[in-house]
């Protein structure tokens, strides 16, 4: 099963007339055997898409064109969140409730899912060792926690997997580490991953698929080699070349406000 | 010159740093690394005045700061959005920190690379990047001679990095001495003039 967005735009109501253009002309499709990640600076739409898949959008949010997976379309595919679409949190730690253990958040996910694996295969699937069961999130590292919530997501056996920013609160190894397991993951179903971290995602297999957000749009995509060696976007060029192993250059133009931006609006003026 | 002498770091009575020896001098920018609970962060609050050390002293120029160093020292933290009040607008962030005197908005706001259009925004309205900008800005306000940054870039995206760093350098050109902890070893080795980091609970010179 594939995950296909097709012309996907959201554009979101503040008032007075005035609206975020959040998503425009969004086309992707990412396939199962290899991740697709989604990069680009903050606020260039990249949680906005995840959220187009997932069906977390703001209640006023203005959606149209298309997101599927396989013959099933929003919304009624955002009925089906934790079966066919499986969320990976910018924030493990506050995903878990702190009272409970962690094995018994996992077992009623599973139960309410429906899922074959229970929470002591998840967290094999995971990497994580089974005496987190008995723990509390608080008891566990910010990278340990990062893992479960990858093994939440995966309660349902879902064929999709959308994490959004899961490595923005790890350090550098825990990052990579998360990035790697979600390449594995991606072997047998789809893995969509929103993140700014393009160190890490560098770390990942270099034949993963790669997409570069700028002001709502997908301006470039390819395998992550590809994009990353020989970028096509003026955007790309400049977003690696804000790399510190580049020289650390900020961008000669300024991020625009996406509030009311001009249709015609373009990177570079 | 801010120093440390002896200092020991830490929660309660547990020391997660001792024996620091520190010299930050004005103009210089030192790396910090180490990972995550190492002390790193304990350090930077008992420096700029917010915790008290466990042993030891910090001096700046060679004597005991006062009580609430904070004219002297300014710390920017790891997330903006928390250090900032919401109710606020980020001009008046930043007056709470500028001089009796009055801000020359138009010089802060170039030195902190922050759009003065943006002054009158809440941190809601404005992106973290552009946040983490107006917190430099609120910290150069009171025209501290240090600047303490505590993984001040780890939330932000490489543009949104690279621009921080920029104004940060320029601090340091122009006069500030900037202590910049972070995890992240390739960012600090190309923003430190030199690097230390956290072994066996102390700090020495981080080999490169």
């Amino acid at each position: 099963m594939t995950l296909e967005l097709e012309q996907v735009e959201v554009r979101i109501p503040i008032g007075s007339g005035r609206e975020v253009h959040a998503l425009t002309e969004i086309d992707l499709v990412a396939v199962p055997g290899k991740p697709h990640f989604v990069v680009g600076g903050s606020g260039s739409g990249k949680s906005t898409l995840c959220s187009a898949v997932t069906g977390l959008l703001p209640g006023n949010a203005r959606f149209s064109g298309t997101v599927k997976v396989g013959d099933l379309a929003a919304p009624a595919l955002w009925g089906q969140r934790g079966r066919v679409i499986g969320v990976v949190p910018q924030s493990a730690m506050t995903c878990f409730t702190p009272v409970r253990r962690l094995g018994g958040q996992l077992a009623e996910t599973v139960r309410y899912l429906g899922g074959e694996r229970g929470p002591g295969e998840l967290l094999d699937v995971v990497g994580l060792d089974r005496s987190a069961l008995a723990k509390y999130p608080l008891e566990l590292s910010g990278g340990m926690l990062q893992l479960a919530a990858i093994a939440a997501a995966l309660a349902g056996d879902p064929p999709v997997v959308v994490a959004d920013e899961p490595t923005s609160a790890l350090d550098r190894q825990r990052s990579e580490d998360v990035v790697q397991l979600l390449a594995k993951l991606a072997a047998d179903r789809v893995v969509l991953v929103a993140t700014h971290d393009l160190a890490a995602v560098r770390s990942a297999a270099a034949d993963a698929d790669l997409s570069v957000m700028f002001a709502s749009r997908i301006v470039e995509t390819g395998t992550a080699g590809e994009v990353f060696d020989n970028p096509s976007a003026d955007y790309t060029r400049d977003l690696l070349a804000a790399l510190p192993e580049n020289g650390l250059h900020p961008l000669p133009w300024p991020t625009p406000d996406l509030i009311d931006l001009p249709a015609d609006y373009r990177y570079g003026g | 010159m801010l120093s440390a002498r002896s200092l020991a770091v830490g929660h309660g009575r547990t020391a997660l740093l001792t024996d620091v020896e520190l010299d930050v001098a004005p103009g210089e920018i030192v790396g910090l690394v180490g990972p995550s609970g190492s002390g790193k962060t304990s350090l930077l609050r008992v420096l700029s005045g917010l915790t008290r050390p466990l042993a030891g002293e910090v001096l700046i120029d060679g004597t005991p700061p006062p009580k609430r160093p904070q004219g002297r020292v300014a710390m920017l933290f790891q997330s903006a959005r928390r250090s900032c009040d919401p109710r606020l607008t980020l001009r008046q962030s930043i007056e709470l920190c500028a001089p009796k005197a009055g801000v020359d908005w138009d010089a802060l706001c170039a030195r902190a690379d922050l759009q003065t259009a943006l002054l009158d925004r809440h941190p809601h309205q404005v992106s973290d990047g552009q946040l983490q900008r107006a917190a430099i800005a609120r910290a150069l306000a009171g025209q501290p001679g240090y600047l303490l940054c505590d993984e001040m870039t780890a939330a932000l995206d490489p543009a949104a990095t690279a621009a921080v760093v920029a104004t940060v350098r320029r601090a340091a050109v122009d006069g500030a001495g900037v202590l910049f902890v972070s995890h992240d070893l390739p960012l600090v080795a190309a923003v430190a003039d030199r690097v230390l980091d956290v072994a066996e609970s102390s700090l020495r010179k981080a080999h490169l």
